[in-house]
């Protein structure tokens, strides 16, 4: 090989080069930086060179910890019933709201207004809501006769249905304009053919639309699910865990060890916990987008090796 | 079956108006072709039969029953997409059963139906396969097969071969003939194609503009056209027009113009007594024309070839009329010169006459 191929060669290495200290730097150092802390007894008074390096403890400490077991749990039941609510309230939305009529264009800019609102503001604004007596919600109440009003954030359930509630209004928008973009897609003349074979609405939606749409959902919701395991400053902001444990997601759980257990190496194990069903999430969605494209593929074969 | 008919059909997509008042009526079992060119509104008239496009003015009536406010479903017809528009994520068998299988039709009799349409379509190989799994002609097969198991009254195809290749459109164009002999139903069929039109017709509607400029049996479109557009645009090489004078001369009417001087016939001439404009375009189909050196020159042109082509059984020259382009067709056996001018007798029945102004056929 001659020395100008060989310098062709390491060409595209000389300039991904930089791209890749930084993706070093920037990514792999703190994880790393992470998963070793997660072996370590160490408190931030410490340096972490002087923290007692204790193996697997804080593993195996937290599968014997009710709390963060409960926390773990509060998680999954929260992104599972989120991220239902959204996807059924936001790809219904889409389904009603795809049509060419005046003002459709305006109505859906203001759909995705929450979305765009910082976290931290959207938990301050619900909680202002949920007050127990200036709250909007239980002045309502109290209007139309309920002087009770409702416990929202000092009941345990009432609690988790605030912050459903809350994350439910902030990210469906996210649901409705990617399922929007997914149905304008969608092959018109089909839809016509379905006019014409004599589907009504309802099978155009159940046989055409939702089949075609699968794939963008799909992705939607693994998107969705991951976000919905990370979700911390509404709820920080709403109930801070509580009453009890009754909100307490594991994000909110990782940053109190730290904060005020001062648990650095065990919050660095629940993160790390954290860390792998979210690796789980994404490697599935990566096998699922791997699978679609070999199938597109075959597919493509198939019909070039059949001809006309 | 049905005896379709279009009153006053206007289309306006908000301020601009694509179809100005389309009259129309098509016969039972009868195979209408809509043909023009692009953009002239043919398809927004068959959508507008089929219900996908909402009618502005006039009406559609079905055996005599308005139906423009009917959705499609309620028209009973079915219809042939120019995109195919298959269900991309339904294999064959049940692209063509969808209809079926939402009439809740019994399940012996969707297999038996669509085991049917497959076998006549040769589709039994890929009843499985997907429609990206297809190639173009099959596809193509699918839609038709879509429309076949339904027992629709009414056909409606949208430039169904246009996206074939050349070999496969005439292909798929006997097939389509073939299956119009068997199948006894209404066909309307759009297209830009003028032999699709002649091929496969009962009853042409040449649309320009969206107006209709002629409807008819092909032979009566070819040898009598209303005006100009229709001339010219039915016919393959197309007709040519030169521009002419109408004099009168010796007791009987000439034709003339650079480089032409063309006797009438009594019978022609009588009809053209009341002609108020002298002003005319003469026009002749390429095939009117046959070599003949000895022909009378008030019955013939003189040529000047520039370019001959050969295709096949057929030569067309290329040839210059006082400055006027002008083709000819041959039979290939015909002796051409190279260059220098040949002499053709023109086919007196061939003759076209259309006044200058107003196109339309005197
Ligand atoms: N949705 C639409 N909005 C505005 N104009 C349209 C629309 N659809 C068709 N047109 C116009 O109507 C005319 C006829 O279109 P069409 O019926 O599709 O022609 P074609 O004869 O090629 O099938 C064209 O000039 C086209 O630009
Ligand atoms: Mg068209």
């Amino acid at each position: 090989m001659s020395i100008a191929t060989r310098a062709n060669r390491l060409t595209p290495y000389i300039f991904m080069a930089p791209a890749v200290v930084v993706l070093v730097f920037a990514l792999l150092y703190p994880i790393g930086y992470m998963i070793y802390a997660s072996f370590l007894d160490w408190s931030p008074s410490q340096r972490i060179g002087e923290a007692e390096f204790i193996g697997f403890r804080n593993y195996i400490n937290l599968a014997g910890d009710a709390a963060f077991r409960e926390s773990f749990w509060v998680t999954i039941k929260f992104a599972a019933i989120v991220v239902t609510l959204e996807m059924v309230i936001g790809v219904g939305l889409a389904l009603l709201l795809d049509r060419n009529i005046k003002g459709m264009s305006v109505l859906r800019t203001i759909f995705i207004l929450p979305m765009m609102i910082a976290p931290i503001v959207v938990g301050l604004m619900w909680r202002y809501m949920y007050h127990p007596t200036v709250g909007i919600f239980n002045r309502t109440l109290k209007g139309m006769g309920f002087e009770e009003g409702i416990p929202w954030l000092s009941d345990g359930t009432w609690a988790f249905a605030a912050v459903v509630i809350a994350d439910v209004w902030q990210w469906t928008p996210f649901i409705f304009i990617l399922s929007l973009a997914a149905m304008q897609s969608l092959p018109r003349s089909a839809l016509e053919a379905a006019d014409i074979d004599g589907a009504t609405e309802m099978q155009k939606i159940w046989m055409i639309k939702l089949p075609l749409m699968m794939p963008v959902l799909i992705v939607t919701l693994l998107l969705r699910l991951i976000d919905a395991f990370k979700v911390l400053e509404v709820i920080l902001v709403l109930t801070n865990g509580g009453p009890g444990l009754s909100t307490e997601i594991l994000a909110l759980r990782i940053f109190r060890t730290a904060q005020e257990f001062q648990e650095l190496g065990e919050a660095a194990a629940m993160s790390n916990v954290l860390l792998i069903l979210l690796m789980v999430l994404t490697i599935g969605m990566f096998i699922y987008n791997k699978l679609q494209e070999a199938r597109a593929a075959a597919m493509r074969a198939k019909a070039n090796a059949t001809g006309s | 079956m049905p005896r379709i008919r279009l009153e006053g059909l206007v289309k306006r997509y908000g301020a601009v108006q694509v179809l100005h008042g389309i009259d129309l009526e098509m016969d039972e079992n009868e195979f209408t072709v809509f043909v023009g060119p692009s953009g002239c509104g043919k398809s927004t008239t068959l959508r507008m039969i089929a219900g996908l496009e909402s009618v502005s003015e006039g009406e559609i009536y079905i055996d005599e029953k308005p139906v423009s406010h009917l959705e499609p479903k309620a028209r009973d017809l079915a219809m042939v997409f120019q995109d195919y528009a298959l269900y991309p994520h339904m294999n064959v068998a049940r692209n063509m059963s969808f209809a079926l299988r939402l009439q809740r039709r019994p399940k012996a009799e969707i297999e038996q139906k669509i085991a049917a349409v497959a076998e006549t379509l040769g589709l039994t190989p890929f009843l499985e396969r997907k429609p990206a799994e297809l190639s173009g002609g099959q596809r193509q097969r699918v839609a038709m097969g879509r429309a076949l198991t339904r027992d629709s009254s009414t056909f409606l195809f949208d430039e169904p071969l246009s996206n074939l290749d050349a070999k496969l459109r005439g292909q798929m164009r006997a097939e389509l003939a073939l299956m119009s002999q068997r199948v006894k139903k209404n066909m309307i069929y759009v297209t830009h194609d003028q032999i699709e039109a002649m091929t496969l017709a009962d009853r042409i509607v040449v649309m320009n503009g969206g107006y209709i400029q002629q409807q008819g049996t092909p032979e009566q479109l070819f040898k009598n056209p209303v005006n100009k557009f229709v001339a010219g645009f039915l016919g393959m090489p197309p007709m040519n027009f030169l521009d002419g004078e109408l004099t009168h001369r010796d007791g009987t009417m000439f034709v003339s113009g650079n480089g032409f001087d063309v006797r009438l016939t009594q019978a022609r001439s009588q009809s053209l007594q009341h002609v108020a404009s002298k002003e005319v375009v003469l026009g002749i189909r390429p095939s009117d024309l046959s070599h003949d050196e000895k022909a009378p020159e008030d019955r013939s042109l003189s040529l000047g070839i520039v370019v001959s082509e050969y295709v096949g059984a057929q030569t067309v020259l290329l040839c210059d009329c006082g400055g006027q382009k002008i083709e000819v067709e041959l039979k290939s056996e015909t002796p051409v010169r190279a260059q220098g001018n040949m002499r053709f007798s023109i086919n007196p029945e061939g003759i076209h006459l259309f006044d200058r102004q107003s196109e339309i056929a005197l």
